[in-house]
């Protein structure tokens, strides 16, 4: 089912958590919904969910407005950041939940919600906690038991609300991945909130990048890496380093003045050499160098005082023959131009 | 849930023995001089010239009557402060809405204010002279000096017991299994039943406990209601009372007993219930399904 936002703001009090969103969904995708604390993208999810109403605007569910429907009756499956698993309840009953309140004609028999949750808990790798309650079960096994009860109604549309977000690093990595290959197994149309850049652009077909209430832009994770739309996307996503620059017949000079336009380069985009070339050559002394791990990163200041970030592969490192205190050039390879924070070469 | 773990003294915080006993040694001669002392003292002047004479307390049909009145009471008084309790809980634990301050403040008005006044607040709207005195006598209803004055009185006295139970474990709980059960599907009813009910079900009972050894041994609220008619509008303090004035003290602390025996069954269950309740949040194996 694909989902349609539009034009939709909701303030809490004073504050603006979204001012006049849309975003189109298409149906099957995985979205993520990327953005700092702050950015509206729970409330956002929420409202697609129907756990919240929007102070304007609507959603449509293929082209049906659902702003007036309940959550009950939007058939949405939520996973909630803290789970939200009955506690009273085993695993099987958690999951069977959906299946058992079903009004009297649509519920199935008994044998037929055991069996579906049976599936339901070999899917997530679960069938042998069946008889468990939610508090002796880890994070990761509640956050499965979460997802399997979300899927036990058939939803319409799976929505996740920071799903990894209390995992640590390691279940997390794995969750993902679980995610991703749950996706394209069951097909169904779920966007996910996160604040997290890897998670997004690793596990998303489309990464929605949120600030300040309003989507800043949308594309799949190589548009929105390698193409930010504004310097905001270009900062969330990645290390960067910042200069002030002029632009002269379409060549963009870094420089030390302030001005408006401001360039953006990655640290990979940087290149280190003896010899100044192109119209960006800066003139730069090395302060720290870190060269365990698979890229080198290297540490420059440059002769105006503006701090460095460079990394570049093993190899060239070893060529270059690179120490402390020495003096180089700081070449960019790739930069972009931003004024005003939009984009403009 | 009850969750605590027993606090474990480390070697930083442990006091030397000696401290140690004497702590104990002054609770316990408190608690002796003022709670088993008068305890002992109840069943020694009930049983004091023997069971036949005790029993015979209990066959005086005014004595019986008060019996009656005061489980009528609490009947009536426990199962409506039960559903405003519940009610109150969740409006305030699960909802904001403008003036919650102020409802939470009401809730605990009965435990603030003296239940001497409470009662005489009762008289002052419904008796002859009061506001709606007029109305009701015009009417033929009798409020106060009669048993609706009664049960009126003991529910305003005990109606803070299940809300203030199960509040802070409402608002603890959040709303997140609420509406974890709104997107699966369920009613509004489904979810109370379901979800809200089962999670605060050992607050509910332990508050339900506590409001009815209230609504039994409320006296001083009743008191003023209920005009002191023997046999008619006495429940059991209050002919406690009147046994005792007319120098009947077998009778007087019979029916003192039964109510030390309530409290002393009360006592028994809300630890059984709280045992239950931190068992329930602690146990860590469950038999498989």
């Amino acid at each position: 089912m694909s989902i349609a936002v539009r034009n939709v703001t909701k303030r809490f009090g004073a504050f603006t958590a979204l001012d006049d969103v849309s975003l189109d969904i298409p149906h099957g995708r995985l979205v993520a919904l990327l953005g700092p604390s702050g950015s509206g993208k729970t409330t956002l999810l929420r409202i697609i969910a129907g756990l919240e109403n929007g102070d304007a605007g609507e959603v449509r569910f293929d082209g049906r407005d659902m702003s007036r429907q309940t959550a009950r009756e939007r058939r949405v499956g939520f996973v909630f950041q803290h789970y939200a698993l009955f506690r009273h309840m085993t695993v099987f009953e958690n999951v069977a939940f959906g299946l058992r309140v079903r009004s009297r004609k649509l519920r199935p028999s008994g044998e037929q919600v055991r069996a579906r949750v049976f599936e339901l808990l070999d899917l997530i790798q679960l069938r042998n906690q069946a008889g468990r309650y939610p508090s002796q079960l880890s994070g990761g096994q509640r956050q499965r038991v979460a997802l399997a009860r979300a899927l036990a109604v058939e939803p319409s549309v799976l929505l996740l609300d920071e799903p990894f977000g209390a995992l640590d690093a390691k279940v997390r990595q794995e969750l993902r991945r679980w995610l991703r290959q749950l996706h394209d197994d069951v097909g169904v149309t779920s966007v996910f909130v996160t604040h997290d850049q890897d998670e997004a652009l690793e596990v998303a077909d489309e990464v929605a990048v949120m600030n300040g209430g309003r989507i800043e832009q949308v594309g799949t994770p190589e548009e929105v890496y390698h193409r930010p739309a504004s310097t905001f996307v270009y900062n969330f996503l990645g290390n960067v380093n910042l200069f002030h620059g002029r632009v002269d017949n379409g060549t963009t000079r870094i420089g030390r003045e302030a001005s408006d336009h401001v360039v953006f380069v990655r640290p990979h985009a940087l290149e280190i050499a003896r010899r100044p070339t192109g119209a960006n050559a800066l003139r730069a002394t090395t302060t720290h160098i870190n060269a365990a791990g698979p890229v080198v990163k290297v540490e420059a200041i440059t002769e105006w005082g503006a701090r460095v970030q460079v990394e570049m592969a093993q190899e060239r490192f070893s060529e270059l023959e690179l120490r402390k205190g020495e003096e180089v050039f700081v070449i960019p390879r790739d930069l972009a131009v931003f004024t005003n924070g939009r984009r403009v070469g | 849930m009850v969750n605590a773990l027993p606090a474990v003294a480390t070697p930083a915080v442990s006091e030397s023995a000696l401290v140690k006993w004497l702590l104990v040694a002054a609770c316990v001669l408190f608690l002796g001089v003022f709670l088993l002392v008068p305890l002992g003292c109840v069943f020694a002047v009930a049983l004091g010239q023997g069971v036949a004479a005790y029993f015979a307390s209990f066959r005086d049909p005014d004595t019986l009557s008060a019996i009656r009145l005061t489980l009528l009471a609490a009947a009536i008084a426990v199962p409506c402060n039960l559903v405003f309790g519940v009610a109150a809980a969740w409006a305030i634990g699960k909802f904001e809405f403008f003036g919650k301050g102020l409802l939470i403040s009401l809730v605990d008005l009965p435990f603030s204010i003296s239940p001497v006044v409470a009662g005489l607040t009762y008289v002052l709207l419904f008796g002859s002279h009061g506001w709606f005195g007029g109305w009701l006598s015009a009417h033929n209803v009798q409020i106060i000096f009669a048993v609706p004055g009664i049960v009126l009185a003991t529910i305003f006295v005990t109606f803070p017991f299940v809300a203030r139970e199960l509040l802070p474990m409402m608002s603890a709980q959040g709303n997140d299994e609420e509406e974890a059960a709104l997107t699966l599907g369920a009613n509004g009813w489904q979810t109370f039943m379901k979800v809200t009910l089962p999670n605060v079900k050992w607050a509910l009972l332990y508050g339900v406990i506590l409001c009815n050894a209230r609504a039994m041994g409320e006296f001083g609220a009743v008191s003023v209601v209920s005009g002191h008619v023997r046999g008619l509008t006495n429940t059991m303090p209050l002919q406690i009372e009147v046994l005792y004035n007319d120098y009947q003290f077998v009778p007087a602390f019979a029916v003192a007993s039964l109510l030390a025996l309530l409290a002393l069954a009360t006592l028994v269950i809300k630890s059984i219930v709280e045992w239950r309740a931190a068992a329930v949040a602690t146990s860590l194996e469950r038999a498989p399904l």
